[in-house]
């Protein structure tokens, strides 16, 4: 008879785990969600509403300085030769990333080493910016005339009789050459995304075009393209809301000097280099609103998902 | 006949084209693992594209940039510290992630669909407006430069993306499975250990894979809360500083890279097809 107690006593414990997880029905889903919802509320809701109100205070969050520091933003020339550098990285890096990203996907679609050939232009996704950063400073890399170079870029425009070109350091163009690194990073991104939606596209649809008397690029343009345009337009809006924010390659590379300065890494010193809070957190603000659009574009699809199941 | 002749020039043209991408592709990640091998003054010698005039000569090959990266670069302690940063920032976003995920699918709550969206909504924010506040709470708790305060800095910004990802599957499990489980008599919590995560491993391998490398390769969050403490610093913060005051050390700048970019690779090389399926499951994470 007493084995038997601890017996039940013992087989009910797990029962009893879960009871302590959830005291009553209504209150247990608070316990499963509970540890994400502390989280996301500490560490993204209430620092971005607490970075807008610092926004509008002084250097050291004390002195209320109404919209100064959105002046600064907007006015200060550093601010708007890295808002014009955004706009060139927003322009240059979108279109090259989803372009190339769709003409390869498309060209590697015809021929049957298409595996090797996509692992190889996907690889630098493995990669950090730091890293990538680092190879590509090499291949930048700067020797006097004269002297043998040790950057492959600059003993091709040697060896077709140029002069070596200090590529980080001309502007606008450096900021040209720090972009191509983030294409090199991610295109490869943009072509899987692209290709997996272009498998799903049924041969039939292609090969009736062609019967029809399409060719090759017709077909390209009046059959593939429109199917492919609402993967295309998620992969815009995803390489829109990272170039943004792009950070990691000017840092490692120029640091913003010589005119490639960008408004993530402005963010950076003004909080960690000038230590004035207020204007990193105006500057932060800026960031957030250019992307609230994008976040929206993100909620509505996510809705719709909702509505289809 | 007539029509495999002209195809043949474009198949030609198609190829050729294809080949110049892949060689650009390949070529500066080649360039700087050649030059990790070379001796520091053959490096600003020659070009490293040389090595191929006589590729057999193994004496032009050394192991000392590695030697001498490692052991007084400090790229050793930075590699483990890497490990010891990323492995509990991949584990503790997937653990919550996954019970908060079952809770938003399969549970009915107040509020539940307007707390996903805000979730949602999350996923693009900026992680700039987030640094100010965050710092001022760490240095009141003492967890700036700590491995505890990165790897919650990591676990929280990692985790609206595990949630959306993990809810996205475990939503898409079928009914049947949760009514069964409770008519046999299993709680919520038993079903979630016996039916959820048994069955959600492709979905967590894919969401673990893309949080890792994104730790792992990931400078600004490390930059923020460990810029000031080298003794705890990843791989890719410690690179960025040698960068910053070694710059023409190619030498040591090559091995570096290389060696942080092993790990990834070797996950790439081996795990491809669930590497593949994190990064495009991970794509909406900016």
């Amino acid at each position: 008879m007493h084995e038997t107690g601890i017996w039940k006593r013992l087989s009910s414990a797990p029962g009893r785990v879960g009871e302590f997880l959830s005291p009553s029905p209504r209150l247990r889903p608070w316990f499963y969600v509970g540890p994400s919802l502390f989280l996301l509320f500490l560490f993204l809701v209430y620092p971005a509403i607490e970075t807008i109100v610092l926004s509008f205070y002084g250097p050291n969050s004390h002195q209320f300085v109404g919209l100064a520091n959105y002046h600064y933003a907007f006015t200060d020339s550093t601010m708007v030769t890295a808002f014009q550098n955004n706009a060139i990285w927003l322009v240059i890096f979108t279109i090259f990333t989803v372009a190339l990203g769709l003409v390869i996907a498309v060209l590697l679609d015809r021929v049957r080493y298409e595996r090797v050939a996509k692992s190889i232009i996907f690889l630098p996704m493995a990669i950090s910016m730091v890293g990538a950063s680092v190879i590509w400073k090499f291949m930048y890399a700067f020797k006097p005339e004269g002297v043998a170079q040790i950057g492959l870029l600059n003993q091709i425009v040697v060896a077709f009789g140029g002069k070596p070109i200090a590529w980080l350091i001309h502007s606008p163009w450096n900021n040209v050459a720090l972009i191509a690194v983030g294409v090199w990073l991610w295109t490869g991104f943009c072509m899987v995304v692209l290709s997996a939606a272009l498998k799903n596209i049924p041969k039939q649809l292609l090969e009736a075009a062609r019967i029809d008397g399409a060719n090759e690029w017709q077909v390209f343009l009046k059959v593939l393209l429109p199917l492919l345009w609402p993967t295309a337009t998620v992969v815009t809006t995803t390489m829109i809301v990272f170039v943004l924010k792009i950070f990691d390659i000017v840092y490692v590379m120029t640091n913003g000097a010589f005119n490639t300065d960008v408004i993530a890494n402005l963010m950076y010193k003004q909080a960690f280099l000038f230590g004035n809070y207020g204007r990193a957190s105006a500057i932060s603000v800026i960031l957030l609103l250019v992307i609230v659009p994008m976040m929206w574009i993100n909620i509505r699809r996510f809705k719709g998902q909702m509505e289809m199941r | 006949m007539r029509e495999s002749l002209a195809k043949t020039p474009s198949r030609f043209f198609l190829h050729a084209v294809i080949l110049l991408l892949v060689i650009v592709w390949l070529l500066p990640t080649l360039g700087v693992l050649v030059t990790s091998f070379r001796s520091p003054q053959a490096i600003n010698a020659s070009g490293w594209w040389m090595v191929f005039s006589k590729p057999f000569d193994f004496t032009q090959y050394t192991l000392s940039n590695y030697e001498n990266v490692i052991s007084q670069q400090g790229l050793g302690r930075a590699f483990l510290n890497s490990v010891l940063i990323a492995f509990p920032a991949t584990v503790f976003p997937i653990l919550i992630a996954s019970f908060g995920a079952y809770a938003f699918a399969w549970m009915r709550f107040p509020m539940r669909n307007f707390l996903f969206m805000i979730m949602v909504g999350m996923l693009v924010v900026p992680l700039q407006v987030t640094f100010i506040p965050i710092l001022k709470i760490y240095n009141f708790l003492h967890l700036s430069g700590t491995f505890p305060g990165i790897w919650i800095a990591h676990t929280a910004y990692g985790l609206p993306l595990t949630l959306y990802l993990m809810h996205n599957f475990i939503a898409g499990l079928p009914r049947d499975l949760f009514d069964s489980a409770a008519i046999d008599g299993a709680s919520p919590l038993r079903s979630f250990f016996s039916i959820v995560i048994p069955l959600s491993v492709p979905a967590i391998a894919a969401v673990a894979i893309f949080q890792f490398l994104w730790v792992w390769n990931d400078l600004l969050v490390a930059l923020i809360y460990l810029g000031g403490s080298p003794r705890v610093a990843p791989l890719t913060l410690t690179i960025a500083n040698l960068v910053g005051s070694r710059g023409q050390a190619w030498w040591l700048l090559t091995a570096a890279a290389f060696l942080s970019m092993a790990l990834p690779l070797v996950i790439f090389f081996s795990l491809q097809r669930y590497f593949v399926r994190g990064i495009l499951a991970g794509s909406v994470k900016g």
